[in-house]
């Protein structure tokens, strides 16, 4: 038992369990003391470390801290800290509790060293998670269901390969996997779904902007970064990564153009920085999967501030489309400075995080020779700027004068901004700091006068673009609407043409079976696709969740 | 909302006139660098004068232009899902 406790992750899931039965300045001493001691404790552990139980006859590993698990464990540690500090204010028990349980989950799934440990926290995560957007409020109900229903299916495809692999090889340590050896894809598409691979991405823009202003910062900072690990771990050098990563890149760019509510244009964007990573992995040299694990932990801290700054407006404004925003940054000058920080560093402008880890990544595939990628990764830095960069905060905080008058963030969400700035800044003046964590040695220098150039061109040309397009009004105008993605496919297509097929057996096939196809069975499964009616969806969703986990236990003991 | 609505400084087309002349004249400057800085690459054909410079313009143009394409086919009203969420 103590094999498993001893472990910085747990230090957070026991803070979270004990939370919600403590007055509120205790809840908020451990908030801030739990990631703390997460980090110093992984600090002074010795790398590697490694300690194994016994269960079920298998010998697992809880613990396995070396270089590639430290830094996702440390940053997502610190990252824990930022969103208590951030959430400091709250007084509903649910969110804080749920997102240091959330945060535990993932740190200790980043140091399991077995595929069974991984699934454990894997799905703890899920379950967590979907509890940090309810705890918005009772309208997320369905769309929790939804998020539940593709994370939960992850899990059960990491537990499916993970049961094959184990019985094909005896093994259950969780090492280089690549996708030949059995249970090889089930795997790589259960980290795929939690990547947010082109078209399994849906759940990300889905759910992540329903949250709270300090919920969203949260979701943004685990999840996606666990999968990265994972597939860092399991799937380095896997050629397919490289395309599939390009496509990340480039693909939810376009979405971001045309996006209206700001954080899903983050959302959007969080998508594309994954797409870099998940081409590190793909190249899996020493030198890209330093850059992946070098860019996560930049992101991480960037993207928490983006949507942390978001955050404060829609806590103060009450809206978070840019169609009704503008002209904030007199009312909120810190927030608007630490929002330019944010940008700056996802744009990867020099002196600030973003150069001096992406760059690793498009080194590492300009070395490589893969001319192609390395010209969609540049139109995806070009394009990141141009719509993280700017847009975020163009439309939020200048653009025109929206008349709203705010007050300036409360002075937690300040101080986690301000402290969340500054690391953004010190990783890109220092970026030794950042290097020496990284899980191999690699002399590399960014700071050379042909790369700042060059970046200093292309992010100066992309706001030249922005310019000309806004003052000829080319630029699309933020508009209130929706824009169909890859989720269309299971919340309209799929039902309707359940519906269809329910047109036509009515007229031709009236016979008491088709009476409970119809009346019972084809509502059921359309509901679970689309939920469209508030008497029943939500029930089958729940009793589909229900039956997956009841499927997981039976699997787990049958096998 | 006390505050008068031309208290924004730099939303005063004069400011924003002088923010978008320093843009250009910078964009200028980062190019006319190329001539003085040999900018070294590992892939020989960014070397070309100015790559990075067209490349940003071409790609940022073109994404704006393929987003507006792109919103013709996929734009939808608010509560095409019939939800009210988030």
């Amino acid at each position: 038992m103590m094999a498993w406790l001893a472990n910085p992750g747990w230090l957070l899931i026991a803070a979270g369990l004990v939370m919600p039965f403590l007055p509120l300045r205790l809840r908020q001493g451990l908030m801030l003391a739990a990631p703390l001691l997460a980090i110093a404790w992984l600090w002074q552990m010795p790398q590697p470390t490694i300690i194994e139980a016994e269960f079920l006859g298998y010998t697992l590993t809880p613990m396995r801290l070396d270089g590639l698990a430290f830094v996702f464990a440390l940053i997502f540690s610190i990252a824990a800290f930022l969103c208590g500090l951030f959430m400091l204010h709250l007084r509903n028990r649910m969110e804080p509790s749920a997102a240091m349980v959330y945060a535990g989950a993932a740190i200790a799934a980043a140091l399991a060293g077995d595929l069974m440990t991984l699934f454990i926290y894997w799905e703890v995560t899920a379950v967590a998670s979907a509890l940090v957007i309810l705890a918005n409020g009772p309208q997320t109900y369905r769309l929790v269901l939804r998020y539940l229903v593709i994370q939960v299916a992850s899990g059960l495809l990491l537990m499916a390969g993970a049961i094959i692999y184990i019985r094909a090889t005896g093994g259950v340590d969780f090492g280089q996997l690549g996708l030949n050896v059995p249970g090889g894809w089930l795997i790589f598409l259960a980290f795929g779904i939690k990547a947010a691979f082109p078209l399994l991405h849906n759940w990300l823009q889905d759910a992540y902007p329903a949250a709270s202003p300090s919920g969203t910062v949260v979701l943004s900072a685990f999840t996606t970064k666990l999968a990265i690990y994972a597939l860092a771990r399991g799937y380095a050098g896997t050629d397919i990564l490289i395309p599939i990563g390009a496509v990340m890149a480039a693909f939810p760019i376009f979405y971001a153009v045309i996006e209206n509510d700001l954080r899903k244009v983050l959302a959007y964007s969080l998508n594309n920085q994954l797409g870099f990573m998940v081409v590190g992995v793909g190249i899996g040299t020493e030198l890209a999967l330093n850059g992946t694990a070098a860019h996560a932990f930049t992101h991480i801290l960037y993207k928490a501030l983006l949507f942390m700054s978001m955050g404060a407006v829609l806590f103060r404004v009450g809206t978070i489309n840019g169609s009704e925003l503008g002209g904030l940054y007199k009312s909120m000058p810190f927030t608007t400075v630490c929002c330019i920080i944010g940008a700056a560093s996802i744009s990867a402008f020099p002196l600030f995080s973003g150069f001096v880890s992406k760059s690793l990544i498009l080194s590492a595939t300009a070395y490589e020779g893969a001319w192609i990628i390395w010209m969609v990764l540049l139109f995806a830095s070009a394009g990141v700027f141009h719509h993280s960069g700017i847009k975020i905060p163009f439309f939020a905080f200048f653009g025109h004068d929206s008349g709203i008058r705010c007050k300036e963030a409360p002075p937690n969400m300040l101080i986690a901004m301000g402290l969340t700035a500054a690391a953004c800044i010190g990783i890109g003046c220092a970026p030794g700091l950042l290097y020496s964590i990284l899980p191999y040695s690699v002399s590399y220098e960014p700071y050379t006068s042909s790369h700042v150039l060059s970046q200093m061109q292309l992010l100066l040309f992309s706001a030249l673009a922005f310019t000309i397009l806004m003052r000829t009004g080319i630029y699309p105008p933020e508009l209130r609407s929706i824009n169909l993605d890859a989720d269309w496919l299971y919340r309209r297509l799929i039902p309707q043409s359940f519906s269809w097929a329910q047109q036509r057996l009515t007229t031709m096939w009236p016979t008491a079976l088709a009476d409970h196809v119809l009346h019972n069975l084809m509502p059921r499964i359309a509901s679970l696709m689309a939920m469209p009616g508030p008497a029943w969806g939500t029930g089958a969703m729940s009793t589909l969740v229900v039956v997956l986990l009841a499927f997981y236990l039976a699997v787990f003991y049958l096998s | 909302m006390s505050q008068d609505k031309h208290d924004l400084y730099l939303l005063q087309p004069m400011v924003v006139k002088r923010i978008v002349y320093t843009l250009y004249a910078l964009c200028a400057g980062s190019v006319l660098l190329d001539l003085v800085i040999h900018r070294h690459e590992t892939l020989g054909f960014a070397e070309f004068f100015g790559f990075y410079a067209w490349y940003g313009l071409v790609a940022c143009v073109a994404l704006v232009l393929a987003a507006k394409g792109m919103r013709r086919l996929v734009k939808r009203p608010e509560n095409y899902y019939g939800e009210d969420e988030s």
